[in-house]
Formats: structure tokens, sequence, C-alpha cells
């Protein structure tokens, strides 16, 4: 897998007047866990949503492997990529197994909804996320956390070689975003897949990601790997926020400490 | 031939066709199109000339007697099968709306494409006499076209990068309600018989319809339907929402104009043929998922339910009360109870 590349080209996106994105251009790195940060309202997720063929661009284009994503069949382009909204909600009393077979949709016709080929891989995309015993369950009465690897399932079962994560641990407490992240990172190394997502915790973003793109104000102002990129002076510049950055005694990545205005000990200086 | 590997999916067929085993809803498909038949065959058989239930079977199953034939086939049966026709359109028009929107509020009687259809048909038959416009057109007509604006006007003024279910709702209520209130008016306005005539008409009455009221709505039905039907595979994906669908690879747009449009025209199509018969489009759907378990209304289940609730009202409506009702009195009166016992009842066995 990983054969598949995604470019944003000059992109200008925005609803109605409004511009929330203006002139970005980016490649995003084949087989890689790509995370995309930024301060609120900084246009991460219309980004996620254009590149997901899910807003059109005002101006500028995503490629997909040198096309135009706006001019593929969207059936097409469902068999390479495959995107899981924010906080998404399934119709209440659907089970486990009827929403992760929804994921087979790009691969079935009317006459073809439920193959062989539909049933080893919803089987499989189960088992990987560990929610087979589940499977009988309704996705409503499910926890936050298991109701989100229900979705991810889902989206794998879909066989795409990218997928796109709009802030998959919102609503979700840190074990649980351990989880779902943990997860993700297994998908990567175990299925090659690549994978762009939007998260709002720098630290895990910087622990699960080996590509950041970070955004303000519609544009992108710098993208690498988390060890170059994170400084106490970025995060100064793009999130106004006082920080250091240590080292992360459990990756050996780097780890933001927040500095608040009274909370902090004398001995660190502002 | 059925094989599992992921709980409650059992595989059915092989090759080139394959669908998901459901066998209760096979079982309820199957029990509700033989309670159908069964209330007309009883619906057919009261009347001045009595008729037991086995044997108005028999005549329409193609035997009895050259006089039971004429009361059946020519005298009886157009009225019953005109109510099934109607209710199964309400029924299916209302569970695609249901779906679509995934709110059961959103049923075409509530979100005034019932009451657009209404005041089309009013308007003829109040002012069809004079020098009106839509005095030429007819009733059927203008009911159809009342019922399609209505439903554009909807949908154009709930579209915001996408049909919202509750801004729907919201708009939906407020035109029903101008709708309603155009409607009155004209009865206002109106000479006195005329408003009479629409007013029994509004109650949705199955009274002296015929063949003629019966074979061209069979036609726009079996049309309509076909193309709902066919849409199923569809809607299963637009149900998880708009991003969700475009992501599966649905052209949610298209599929979702192309059910809505269907939908408003059977909902127009039963307007036409028996009036705004009040409440099948938002209780059959609703009591169809609570039978059959589903996650979202069945569509040809409902459509079952729908036909079995107005046929059962008729047969309640001309028998079973002392003064004969029109129908659509009697399904509001029995669709809205029932709805609350299902809902009640389903609740306490979640929290049991």
């Amino acid at each position: 897998m990983s054969e598949h590349q995604i470019t944003a080209e000059d992109l200008v996106l925005g609803y109605g007047d409004r511009v929330v994105v203006d002139g970005l251009t980016t490649e995003i790195p084949s087989g890689k866990v790509t995370t995309i940060i930024g301060p609120n309202g900084c246009g991460k997720s219309t980004f996620l949503r254009a590149v997901a063929r899910l807003l059109k661009p005002s101006s500028g284009q995503v490629l997909l492997d040198g096309k135009a994503i706006t001019s593929m069949r969207t059936r097409e382009v469902a068999k390479v990529l495959g995107m899981l909204p924010q906080s998404p909600t399934a119709p209440e009393g659907l089970t486990v197994a009827d929403l992760v077979a929804k994921g087979r949709h790009p691969h079935q016709s009317w006459l073809r909804q439920w193959s062989s080929d539909d049933e080893t891989e919803v089987e499989a995309a189960l088992r990987l996320t560990g929610m087979h015993e589940l499977a009988a369950r309704p996705v409503d009465e499910l926890s936050g956390g298991q109701r989100q690897r229900a979705w991810i399932s889902m989206a794998l079962a879909q066989e795409t070689d990218i997928l796109l994560l709009d802030e998959p641990t919102t609503y979700l407490d840190l074990a649980h975003q351990v989880e779902v992240l943990d997860l993700v990172d297994k998908l990567h190394a175990d299925l090659d897949r690549t994978i762009v997502m939007v998260l709002h915790d720098l630290n895990l973003a910087v622990r699960y990601s080996d590509h950041l793109i970070v955004m303000r104000e519609g544009r992108i102002v710098t993208a690498g790997p988390p060890d170059e990129l994170i400084t106490a002076d970025l995060l100064r510049d793009v999130f106004g926020l006082d920080s250091q950055v240590l080292v992360d005694p459990v990756s050996g990545r780097p780890m933001i400490v927040p500095i608040g205005v009274r909370r902090s000990a004398p001995t660190v200086q502002h | 031939m059925t094989t599992t590997l992921v709980p409650g999916r059992p595989r059915f067929g092989r090759g080139p066709l394959t669908l998901v085993w459901r066998p209760r809803l096979v079982v309820v498909d199957v029990a509700l199109l033989v309670l159908v038949f069964l209330l007309v065959c009883l619906n057919v058989g009261r009347g001045d000339y009595p008729i037991s239930v086995p044997d108005v079977a028999a005549v329409i199953l193609g035997g009895g007697t050259d006089a039971e034939h004429f009361i059946v086939w020519d005298l009886r049966l157009p009225r019953s099968v005109v109510g099934l026709l109607v209710g199964a359109g309400f029924g299916m028009s209302g569970a695609i709306w249901q779906s679509i929107t995934r709110n059961p509020l959103a049923s075409p009687d509530l979100l005034g494409i019932t009451a657009g259809a209404s005041a089309g048909a009013v308007a003829v038959i109040v002012f069809g006499g004079t020098a009106f416009v839509g005095g030429a057109i007819g009733v059927p007509a203008a009911a159809m076209v009342g019922g399609l604006l209505a439903g554009v006007v909807i949908y154009l003024l709930a579209w915001r990068r996408g049909i919202e279910g509750f801004r729907l709702v919201l708009i939906g209520v407020a035109v029903n309600g101008i709708l309603l209130a155009l409607t009155n008016w004209m009865l206002v306005v109106g000479e006195i018989w005329d408003a009479q005539e629409a007013t029994v008409w509004l109650n949705g009455s199955l009274n002296g319809r015929g063949w003629s009221d019966a074979v061209p709505a069979a036609i726009a039905l079996g049309a309509i339907g076909a193309v709902a039907l066919a849409s199923t595979f569809q809607l299963s994906a637009l149900k998880l929402g708009d991003d969700t669908a475009r992501a599966l690879g649905v052209r949610v747009q298209l599929s979702q104009s192309v059910l809505l449009v269907a939908s408003v025209l059977l909902a127009a199509m039963c307007v036409t043929a028996a009036g705004p018969i009040g409440f099948i489009a938002f209780v059959a759907p609703q009591v169809a998922l609570r039978i059959a378990r589903t996650s979202g209304p069945p569509l040809l289940a409902s459509a079952l339910t729908g036909a079995a609730l107005v046929v059962g009202s008729d047969y309640v409506a001309r028998v079973l009360l002392p003064v004969e009702l029109p129908v659509g009195i009697v399904t509001t009166a029995i669709g809205g109870p029932f709805l609350m016992y299902l809902i009640i009842r389903t609740n306490r066995r979640l929290s049991r």
C-alpha cells in the first residue's frame, strides 16, 4: 500500500465570502502519520475537509496522484481515501456490525450488497480494533472510546490507502485518547496506511506523528518532523502560549509544559 | 444458503447477487402483506350484502358467483384498493423523509407537503368555477403541483450547505402553518357548497372511489415506489450523515434530490387520490421500525404498515362506528395513540 500521493496547490477555501484558508501549498508524506495543529479557527479542519473533497476550493486544488480530486469520480476516490468526520453520530439502534459494514459502500452495488470480500474485510476490521465482541451492540449504547473505535473500524473496512481523521479524540478522556491514537498508530505501522489527522492536544500530536503541519490564520507556518519543529518560540508565535519545551522522558520527543499566570514555581522565568 | 462471519449479518446468495439475510424483516414484511390482504377482504365483505372473508378471498383470487364477482370487483374493491395504495404511498413517503433527515418529525404531513397539495386542490374546488387559472387543470393536477411547490420551497429554504434535519423541520412546520391558513382563508371566502365539498375532502375520504382513481394511483405508486426501493442502498449510507456518506463515495446531493422528489410525488399522489389522510406518513414508518426492530424506517414495511392502517381505519370508520366518518379522522384517532403505546412499550423494554 501507500503508493498514493496527496498534494495541495495554492488552496483557497472558505464558506460564502469568508476566506478560511488562504493560499495553502503542501505535500502529505505517503505512508506516514501527519497531524495538522494550530489554534482554534486557523482552518485546519477546513483544510482536511477539502482534502477529503467534502469542500470545494474557491481556487487552487487538491491533487490525488497528480489529478484534481474534485474532477475524479467520488466513488473511485472513496476506494483510495477514507475520512472520519468530527464527532459523527450513528442512527439510533444501528449495530456496530451494520455501521462497520457501511464502510464497504464504495465496493458494493445494489445487487452486490454483502459479498464474501465484504464479510472478510468487515470481520478483519472488527478484530483489529477489538470491536468483534461488541459487533451486535447498538452504537449509541457504547462508551465514547468504543464508539470512536467502531467508527474507525468503518473507515478501516473501506480499505483505503489514505485515512483522514478530524479530531478523532474529541470528548474522550485522556486514557481513551491514548487508546484511540494507539489504534491509529497500529493502522499505520501494521497496514502501512497514510494517516492525516487534526488534533488539539499538542503533546499527543508530537508523540504520535511523523510529520506536523502547523497552521495559523489560514496559512501554513511551518511543517516537518516534530523533533525539529517544536520550540518555545514557535508556540509563542503560533498559539500565543508561554511554555517550556522539555524532553519527554517516555518517547524522547519534545514535551510542552505551559506556563500559566499564577501557578508556576518561583524559579520559573516568565 | 447463508454464512455468518460477522455477528448479525449472515450472507445470502453468491457471486454477483448477495444480500444480508435479515429474517425478522422478511417475516414482518410477509406478515404485514397477509394482514393487508385480510383487512381488504374484511372491508370488502361488509355492506348491505355481507360476504364472508373466505368468500371475498375466493372472489379476489378468481372464484365466486357472478353476483359476488360484481359486488366485489365492480362495487367494493376499488375503495379498498385506493385505501391500500394511499396508505402505502404515505408510509413510504414518510419513511424516506424520516430517513434522510434522521428526524421522525420530518414527515410530509407535518412539514407542509400534504398541506401544499391540499391548498392546490382546495383552490381548484373553491375557485374552479370562476375564471381562475386553476379551473382548467383539475383537482389532481392542482394537488400534485401544490405538493411539489411546497416541497421545493421547503427544500430551498432549509438548504444551507446540505440538509440539516432540525432546520428542515422548523421551516416545514412554518410552511405547513402558512398553507393551512391559506386553505382556511379559501374556505371562508369560497361559496358555502364548494367549501363543504372541500371540507369533506380535506378530512381524507375513500367515499365513492372507483377504478378510475385506483388505476392512476397504482401506476404512480408502482413507478415512484420502484425508484425509491432501488435507492435504499444509497439511503442506508445517507443515514450516516452528509459528510460520512460523501466520504463513502455517495453523490449526496443527487441521491437526496431523487429520493425527496420521489417522496413528494408519492405524498402528492396520495392526496390527489384520497385527500390528506392524517398521520399515516408520520406514524407508519415509526410503527414499522419498531415492529421490524431496524435502526431506521424500513421502506417496504413502512408502506405495508401504512396500507394496513388506512384499510383498517376505513373498516372502523364504515362498520364499527355508529356514524360513518371520513377515514382521515379515524387514522388520526387510532394512529396517534398507537404510536404513543409503541414508544412507551419500547422504552420500558430498554430500561428493564
